[in-house]
């Protein structure tokens, strides 16, 4: 048996039954990286020691019965915008480049509650602003199905880690599908939860009003355990929900009779790849035939929600990535003439470009003379969208949709380009605006062998329906990980020294 | 000057409220304290790190709001103002400007001119910034967030004010009732209020308004006053010799008396204000409002007729007394212990008064404590002590806190009514003065005067002079 | 592109988001930002009026903390991550003339 093949719910219960120790499960996760990072970069920091002590303690509480959940001793990969305290938190920037938290994100603190034990952080767009990863300042990642192509983003790092089977399930954020879309271009599952749902409070903010934390492992009962062990109503954070519906698990049937599953006309149109949609149109046939009600409709104003988004993410992220100033934390400049001289360098250094484009964007649109014209606009878009969405949820219970118009592509494509790369998140963004849960479950590959993945929508409180969709939809198709990551460490050994505590710099150019 | 000119004013008044932890932390909001000493990721704008708003921040604003007539927004939010400064950790500050708390209220002013009302255009919640000290030596600046996060609210009047006179009874009513909500301790010296000075000046009659200037960095009621002068008499000089008043902010400067535009290029005072996400509305219902308006204390205006009333105290000693929050606490509270109003207020309306003058002080600043004063009283009326000791027994209660009956009793400053050793003293003074007994004799009563005087003084002050009167009268008239 | 963004703009923007870009980088800054902004207007095609803004997506409101003190002392804490400290304060470019 190759460990590293279990999802996390498996080991979990492995560990609980004595079979596989915490340390041997950390160590086989470790080995995997030390075989894998040289070509994939799905890491930004790893932490060895800090993994290897954290898994003893573990191992110690499980064996004296104290830790009893199912994600206990199950070692995660976290992706780094989430603050972890006394490890480096990047946010792939330059600019946060030697920064060390002194507090834990909330949702990485309730892994820890459930005896998670953390590898390390994961790359990911610069502030989660792009749908590649390669907007990271400690370079891209790879996508493991085929190292020419992106892992997608912004959690690429995450869901890349994830399919390579370098962490057994990973910790992503979504703001206009950071989550959805990569798990889908790395054939992996994920689900962004209703907003408030899981607690920002550590999550680096990009957009607040849009950002998610979310599971990304390999199939949808993880998904499930793993939600709702991050799940929860933290004071500490304004817009946490108080649900009492958490017991997302229970959702965990394979039953969808009488689900009544919406596919909308909409995002079938112009710039769908054939190949996905001829995966996600098998894949409703697959519900359809194990009883659920599928039907086309029409959603609407699909077309206004990324230049809404635009407007909304940015402006908020020209305001929250403003406290990055030199003052505080992070990078300064090593010159300057003056307050304003060293604000000016140290953002314009620390920041890529990307980020960069987004502040400018932002800042404009918040601008005297602007704010009724573009941000008010894009506010009341987003209340037409969410209407959009109220009536859809009146009719179906679940809507199937692409997560993304195409596979991944392939590395320095998109970049060149970013207002095409903007209209790839076409499917995601609006789930975002409207606050709703989704999920993506893989379905499918395309011509190359590119996975596919089928996105499922909820209306807001009720990701017990996606999960019953996507988990009745699963048990039709076996997990496929990529070839890469079934070449386990111990056959790559001798390829790569010992992994450390990697240091990819932090040089701001 | 030929020409007749008006000063049109408004003001912007920041009141930090007497919350015990920050707007939206559980940091301390104490004075004091080693740099940074009072924070955590949230004042200090540490990534990830989220806002909860305190709840007694929103009572505080909503009670000022009702003392000062406002109306309530019973859905409002908070924006922020973006703009860079060291001494705001998230360089935005989280703010009111879309849907502020309390719109629309008024003040009644008194002035030598009579009563006026002063609009209030609104009231909002927002969070303080950081100190920061300038470092002559090593040529930098340092940033503190101890403050960074202090509740304040923001009282932005209308353009209603014509002078000083009506700027600084606006600004003492505004305290007095703020004040007497416990809403904050209102001090100017302090920072804990602050005023921005809007002013423009116009052709007396003019419909429209001049161009206005904002003037920061006031801090005290006489800085304000010159503030207003100098400002008034330099944009009439620009109107005068044709130029325009630029709309601007400017620092006063109170040593030089004059004021410094605050221009600056990379100051494009442009605040990208919008609601932020990160808080969610404040919705206030008619209940919370009848409930904050059922808490209210007894306001000034209320008080003042009550001294009256109840304790029969003059016209011009309740004013005084209700003219400062403390005084009317230290009042109130030491008659609760002794039962005697008229004499509370006299020490308060005479010595203490006195006290605080010679001593270059504000009535806020008197703290002396209730018990004291009323054992004092005590101890006069009980004949322990004589008026005179007790005096100085005061400025050592003023001055230092002491406790009246251990200070007496230490001092051995108790009456002396051993009438044995008066009489002894007594006629030792009569034989060394024999013409002042013959002088009374003679039917000069002011002979006997002389020699009471001279008995209080071998007796340092401790007699009871009742006593000493009787006994020296008995001794003369042998 | 129907939004021609001027060179005063971007100077503009830059002193408002405290970002200093190159001659080469504004060229393309002025590019990026009248091309989004160009599809940013197919908002426009979009009758909204009558509709209220919509900031949060659910009526949340009303989220408080008691006025308790929580915290202490976290001054280390808080400079740990400093640039340039001094005095336990956060050391900064002299703010006055």
């Amino acid at each position: 048996m190759n460990i590293l093949e279990l999802t996390a719910v498996q080991l979990g219960k492995k560990i609980q039954a004595g079979e596989i120790g915490v340390a041997e499960a950390t160590k086989a996760s470790l080995a995997q990286m030390c075989a894998l990072e040289p070509t994939l970069n799905c890491y930004v920091t790893i932490d060895e020691e800090g993994a290897l002590a954290r898994a003893a303690q573990v191992q110690e509480r499980i064996s004296a019965g104290e830790l009893t959940g199912p994600l206990a001793g199950v070692p995660v990969a976290v992706k780094d915008n989430m603050c972890t305290a006394g490890l480096r938190t990047t946010c792939s920037s330059n600019i946060l480049a030697n920064f060390v938290p002194t507090f834990t994100a909330e949702a990485v603190l309730n892994l820890e509650k459930a005896g998670a034990v953390i590898l390390g952080k994961t790359n990911m767009d610069e502030f989660a602003m792009g749908s590649t990863t390669e907007t990271s300042a400690f370079g891209e990642t790879k996508n493991p199905w085929d190292t020419e192509h992106v892992p997608g983003g912004s959690s690429g790092g995450s869901c890349a880690a994830v399919a390579a089977n370098e962490c057994f399930y990973a910790l992503g954020s979504d703001t206009g599908g950071s989550i959805r879309q990569p798990s889908s271009f790395c054939g992996v599952t994920g689900i962004k939860p209703t907003y408030g749902t899981v607690s920002r409070y550590g999550l680096v903010a990009y957009g607040s009003s849009l950002d998610q934390i979310g599971p990304v492992a390999k199939d949808v009962t993880d998904c499930a355990t793993i939600l709702e062990a991050i799940a929860s109503h933290d004071k500490k954070d304004s817009t946490s929900v108080a649900r009492t519906d958490g017991n997302f698990t229970a959702a965990l049937v394979d039953d969808v009779k009488g689900l009544r599953i919406g596919i909308p006309r909409d995002y079938f149109g112009d710039g769908l790849n054939e190949d996905v949609r001829d995966a996600i149109l098998a894949a409703a046939k697959v519900l359809a035939a194990k009883g659920a009600v599928v039907e086309e409709f029409d959603l609407s104003l699909v077309e206004y929600a990324i230049p809404a988004y635009y407007v909304i993410a940015s402006a908020e992220a020209s305001s929250n990535l403003s406290r990055f100033d030199g003052v505080k934390y992070g990078y300064r400049t090593a010159e300057y003439a003056g307050l304003h001289n060293m604000y000016k360098k140290s953002r314009s250094e620390g920041f890529g470009a990307e980020v960069k484009r987004r502040i400018m964007l932002g800042s404009f649109v918040l601008s005297s003379g602007y704010y009724d014209a573009y941000y008010l606009k894009a506010l009341r878009t987003k209340a037409l969208i969410k209407q959009a969405f109220d009536k859809a949820f009146a009719s179906f219970d679940v809507i199937l949709a692409p997560a993304s118009p195409t596979t991944a592509p392939r590395l320095g494509e998109s970049l060149s380009d970013p207002l095409q790369m903007y209209l790839g998140d076409i499917y995601t963004i609006s789930v975002n605006l409207a606050g709703l849960p989704g999920m993506t479950v893989p379905c499918g590959k395309d011509k190359n062998g590119l996975p596919i993945g089928m996105q499922l929508i909820g209306d807001c409180f009720q990701e017990d329906k996606i999960i019953r969709a996507g988990y009745a939809f699963e048990q039709s198709r076996a997990y496929e990980g990529p070839e890469l990551a079934k070449r386990t460490g111990a056959e790559l050994a001798g390829k790569a020294g010992a992994p450390g505590m990697e240091d990819k710099g932090g040089v701001a150019r | 000057m030929s020409k007749q000119y008006e000063t049109v004013i408004g003001l912007e008044v920041h009141v930090e409220l007497a919350t015990k932890t920050k707007i939206f932390c559980g940091c301390s909001t104490a004075f004091g304290g080693a740099p940074n000493t009072h924070t955590c990721p949230v004042c200090t704008g540490m990534p990830g790190s989220l806002p909860v708003l305190n709840r007694q921040v929103v009572e505080y604003a909503l009670a000022v709001g009702l003392a000062t007539n406002c109306g309530i927004n019973q859905y409002c939010k908070f924006d922020r103002k973006n703009y860079f400064y060291p001494d705001n950790p998230q360089n935005y500050q989280i703010s009111q400007l879309y849907l502020p708390i309390c719109h629309d209220g008024w003040v009644e002013i008194e002035t030598a001119a009579g009563t006026k009302k002063i609009g209030i255009h609104e009231i909002h919640m927002e969070e303080d910034a950081g100190k920061l000290i300038h470092d002559e030596w090593a040529d930098c600046s340092l940033v503190d967030f101890n403050r960074s996060g202090v509740p304040l609210i923001e009282i932005v009047s209308e353009p209603d004010m014509r002078s000083a006179d009506e700027v600084i009874a606006y600004l003492e009513k505004l305290r007095l009732i703020i004040q007497y909500l416990g809403a904050s301790d209102c001090k100017l010296q302090e920072g804990s209020m602050r005023a921005d000075v809007n002013l423009s000046v116009r052709e007396a009659g003019a419909a429209e308004y001049g161009t206005r200037t904002e003037m920061k960095n006031l801090n005290s009621f006489k800085a304000i006053a010159r503030a207003i002068e100098g400002e008034r008499t330099r944009q009439i000089e620009l109107i005068e010799e044709g130029r325009k008043v630029i709309q601007e902010t400017r620092r006063w400067d109170d040593n030089k008396e004059s004021s410094r535009a605050m221009r600056s290029k990379e100051d494009a005072q442009d605040y990208r204000y919008f609601p932020d996400p990160d808080l969610v509305p404040v919705v206030i219902s008619d209940e919370w409002i009848a409930a904050v308006k059922a808490r209210q204390p007894e306001l000034r205006t209320e008080k003042l007729a009550r001294y009256q009333a109840e304790f029969g105290l003059p016209q011009y000693d309740a004013e005084i007394l209700t003219g400062t929050k403390s005084l009317a606490d230290i009042f109130e509270a030491t008659t609760a212990l002794c039962g005697k109003p008229k004499e509370v207020s006299n020490w308060l309306m005479t010595d203490a008064m006195r006290l605080l003058k010679e001593n270059g002080m504000d009535a806020d600043q008197l703290t002396i404590s209730p018990s004291n004063l009323a054992k004092l009283i005590d101890m006069v009326d009980k004949n322990v002590i004589n008026r005179t000791v007790a005096r100085t027994v005061f400025e050592e209660i003023f001055a230092n806190g002491v406790d009246p009956e251990q200070y007496v009793e230490e001092k051995g400053l108790k009456v002396v009514n051993d009438e044995g050793a008066l009489a002894k003293t007594i006629a030792e003074i009569i034989a060394k003065n024999p013409q002042s007994a013959m002088d009374f004799k003679a039917g000069k009563e002011k002979a006997m005067g002389f020699i009471v005087g001279q008995t209080m003084r071998a007796m340092k002050g401790k007699a009871d002079p009742a006593l000493v009167n009787k006994l020296v009268r008995e001794q003369l008239s042998k | 592109m129907a939004n021609i963004i001027s060179d005063e703009t971007i100077e503009y923007v830059g002193i408002l988001a405290k970002l200093e870009l190159s001659g080469e980088e504004k060229e393309k800054a002025k590019e990026d930002m009248g091309r989004m902004l160009d599809y940013i207007d197919k908002l426009n095609e979009l009758d909204t009026s009558g509709v209220e803004p919509m900031s949060h997506v659910f009526p949340v409101n009303n989220v408080f903390r008691e006025d308790v003190v929580t915290n202490g002392d976290d001054s280390e804490n808080t400079l740990k991550n400093a640039p340039q400290r001094k005095d336990n304060a956060f050391m900064v470019p002299k703010t006055v003339e």
